[in-house]
């Protein structure tokens, strides 16, 4: 048990300190620092510009997708590296936001089912920001079940032609390219008539519609595809073998541990902090300090859950689905917190102009956007479930159509 | 960074989890439930032959000179098995206090005891209702000689001495409280048992009349040298509780697995797998709190006082979510005498106050933080 850094990990540190510190774009500093849950307004710039600035800063220094083989735009660090790196990068990670799918969802798919050449035409790319990745997986009809998803893929000759849907995708109003599961053959049972792809965003016979939020903004989008065709080559994994690749897509979410994971904690130690009610300051009050003690040890509780997660990986162990609890624990703390942040501004506290609300309105924005922490990437309720079987090794749920053809399963409930 | 325990602690862990199973099974924790006795006497003789109540006390005081990491780990096993013995009160209190402060003579004389079994010791520090405070303390000292009330004192009525808390000043500052050291059988001592919710660990009411007693460190540091010793044991204290919790949802989860009700087992049910998933998000919580509470401790680090108080507070709230829900997964049969859900929950609910309520840790921590944000 060791927290401090060997030899080696202190001069790695200092280098990428020192780099940081020459390079970093620090007149955004400030509004940075206020800006929480990745929703990111910069007065003076497009945030996805100033994003991809900085993502290639990184990667012509060979400090993006630090985990990354070398020849593939990465620095092939070790998990510990990366780890202190992102611990340098400090408020700067959170223009990382667009390249995160790239760098932790598409990237390592096309590294595991792409051929050399698909590697060394498209990882680069991925590294430096200049082409943006989305993935193509929910649908309407598909949500916590996935493998219900009826967007199709037909072979025709040496292509496959699409038509169907997908809905919640991030950032593919800004992204090149996609990895897109599809059914590929309805009369099996629905896991096993799936085949994945990767896809250009540009290509015609894809449109892509902002969706607009509960919180107003507009991440989100639906891509609807009409008759888009690919050829053969833009497969990836075997036809029939998609639900095992949107896996490898998946374990490797769960790789990138040590990813950023907003709680809320260090917004509202801040603000306790500096309050001062009738009574004094804030954070005297019995009621603050047993909620501040509280999410307190939520929030370092999961600092060292990845720090333990981080050595594993060190040793070569492959980290489980115990980190399902970093979202889980995350989402709802994220809620409470800007609901009791606005408790403590009492009336003022309904007001979001961020020239007129308390902390620039950081808390406000904080509630009406923690609903989709809750949500995307497996809801509370999928991650109690992956713990409660793949941890805990309870009964998996009772699944009426598992066994059933794809093309029999009902689809509607009432009437 | 390696954050994790070393292949030989965990082996030890092994050693002592394997140790446990066979001398201290639900049966021996009952004996001292029922009050047969008032702990298991073999078993604290066979820790102490395995060479666990010394295995941070360094070897030139008869101990096994391994240290803090692995004495956490040897904790994490006593709290699974509920160990009915005064472990904590002997070696995460009276045995810390020692080696935090105590003189030459001292160490030289009880810490070869403690660590061959000879010797319980405990700390008398509170005086009735309320959390760790100078102000409350009001047991007197003068002239070599102590006179007051204690209560509660964990193992009071089987230990061989204790370290008292005594007001020597009347100042109001932190410095009017000094330690001092006595021994329980002799003379102006007396002991009463008490009962207490949890009777696999006694306590006891302990009445000092001009008892005589040597002082324990320095005259006037007493209040600071509580709060590093209670800050040692809040670190060892959680492991015993994560010990306890991850207990207490293997056996939910496996009766889960077991009992079928509607023609399924229930854990197939969401409504009881969640609660599951839950109680396994706090161990985990707590777990990875200790870790960071047993690094700083090994390694006499200044974030110390943050990481005890952290891990002090994860691991209650888990030891207690766990035990407490651990009884809802069994139903009707979990709030029987025979199932020994009862006996997690009473644990779990007893240490949550021994060593300072949560409203005394979360005040603690939320101070601590403050000061290191302000520095």
């Amino acid at each position: 048990m060791n927290f401090d850094d060997t030899p080696q990990e202190a001069a790695f540190r200092a280098q990428a300190r020192q780099w940081i510190d020459a390079n970093a774009p620090k007149e955004l500093e400030a509004e940075l620092s206020q800006s929480s849950l990745g929703r990111i307004k910069l007065k003076n710039h497009d945030i996805v510009e100033v994003a991809k600035r900085w993502q290639k800063k990184k990667a012509d220094a060979g400090w993006a997708c630090l985990q990354w083989p070398k020849e593939y735009g990465g620095r092939g660090a070790s998990p510990v590296e990366r780890v202190i790196w992102q611990q340098e990068e400090g408020l700067y990670g959170k223009l990382t936001q667009p390249f995160q799918i790239g760098e932790g969802m598409c990237g390592p798919t096309v590294m595991a089912y792409g051929s050399e050449a698909d590697k060394r035409r498209y990882l680069p790319k991925i590294a430096s920001g200049e082409e943006i990745w989305c993935q193509l997986f929910s649908e309407p009809a598909g949500g916590s079940d996935v493998a219900g998803l009826r967007t199709r893929a037909e072979k025709r000759g040496g292509e496959w032609i699409i038509n169907g849907q997908k809905i919640w995708t991030s950032g593919a109003h800004y992204s090149d390219y996609g990895i897109l599961i599809t059914r590929t053959d309805p009369t099996v049972p629905k896991h096993k008539g799936l085949t994945m792809f990767y896809i250009s965003m540009k290509s015609s016979g894809v449109e892509v519609k902002p969706i607009k939020q509960a919180n107003g903004l507009q991440e989100f989008n639906e891509v609807f595809f009409t008759d888009l065709r690919i050829p053969d080559s833009q497969r990836l994994g075997a036809v029939g073998d998609g639900w095992n690749v949107s896996l490898t897509t998946l374990m490797n979410e769960r790789m990138s541990i040590g990813a950023r994971l907003t709680t809320g904690f260090s917004e509202i130690f801040a603000f306790c902090n500096s309050l001062m009610t009738e009574d004094g300051p804030a954070i005297d009050d019995r009621a603050t300090r047993e909620r501040l003690a509280n999410w307190a040890v939520r929030n370092s509780g999961l600092k060292y859950t990845s720090y333990r997660a981080v050595s594993a990986l060190s040793k070569g162990e492959r980290p489980g689905p115990e980190n399902s609890i970093g979202k889980l624990v995350a989402g709802s703390m994220l809620q409470d917190i800007a609901a009791y942040a606005m408790d403590l501004q009492g009336a003022a506290g309904v007001l979001n102009d961020p020239d007129v609300a308390e902390a620039a309105g950081q808390f406000q924005q904080m509630l009406l956007s923690s609903p989709s922490m809750r949500i995307a990437g497996g809801t509370d309720e999928i991650l109690r479930n992956i713990i409660a079987e793949r941890v805990l090794g309870l009964p998996g749920d009772i699944r009426v159509d598992k066994d059933v053809p794809f093309n029999k399963i009902p689809t509607k409930g009432r009437g | 960074m390696n954050f994790d325990f070393s292949d030989e602690q965990k082996q030890l862990r092994d050693e002592a989890r394997k140790f446990l199973a066979e001398r201290c099974p639900p049966k021996a924790v009952r004996a001292v439930l029922d009050g047969k006795a008032p702990y298991d006497r073999e078993l604290w003789q066979g820790l102490a032959e395995m060479g666990f109540l010394g295995v941070a006390i360094p070897e030139n005081y008869g101990g096994a000179g391994a240290g803090h990491l692995e004495l956490c780990v040897i904790a994490e096993e006593m709290g699974r098995s509920l160990a009915p013995v005064p472990f904590s009160s002997t070696v995460y209190l009276a045995a810390e206090a020692l080696l935090l402060a105590g003189s030459e003579a001292q160490k030289q004389k009880w810490l070869p005891k403690i660590a061959s079994g000879e010797a319980i010791g405990t700390l008398a520090l509170f005086e009735g209702k309320g959390n760790p405070s100078p102000r409350a303390i009001r047991l007197a000292a003068s002239g070599g000689t102590l006179s007051g009330v204690k209560m509660p004192v964990p193992d009071g009525a089987i230990a061989d001495f204790a370290i008292v808390a005594a007001r020597t000043g009347v100042s109001g500052r932190d410095t009017d409280i000094s330690l001092f050291l006595t021994e329980l059988k002799g003379e102006g001592v007396e002991v009463k048992s008490l009962s207490n919710i949890d009777p696999t660990r006694g306590q006891a009411e302990i009445t000092l009349k001009n008892c005589r007693a040597e002082p324990l460190g320095r005259a006037s540091e007493g209040w600071s040298i509580l709060t590093q010793l209670l800050d040692r044991a809040a670190v060892l204290m959680a492991f015993e509780q994560v010990g306890g919790a991850d207990r207490a949802l293997e056996m939910g989860r496996d009766y889960a697995l077991d009992r079928i009700a509607f023609g399924r087992p229930i854990g197939s049910f969401q409504a009881v797998k969640h609660m599951l998933a839950d109680m396994y998000v706090s161990a985990t919580l707590a777990r990875s709190n200790s870790y960071y509470g047993a690094w700083a401790l090994s390694t006499n680090s200044s974030e110390l006082p943050e990481a005890a108080a952290a891990a002090r507070i994860s691991a209650t709230q888990a030891f207690q979510h766990c035990a407490k829900n651990n009884i809802q997964v069994h139903g009707g049969m979990g709030f029987t005498w025979e199932f020994d859900c009862h006996m997690f929950y009473r644990r779990a609910n007893a240490t949550a106050l021994g060593l300072g309520s949560l409203s005394y840790w979360e005040d603690a921590l939320i101070d601590r933080m403050r000061k290191r944000n302000a520095a």
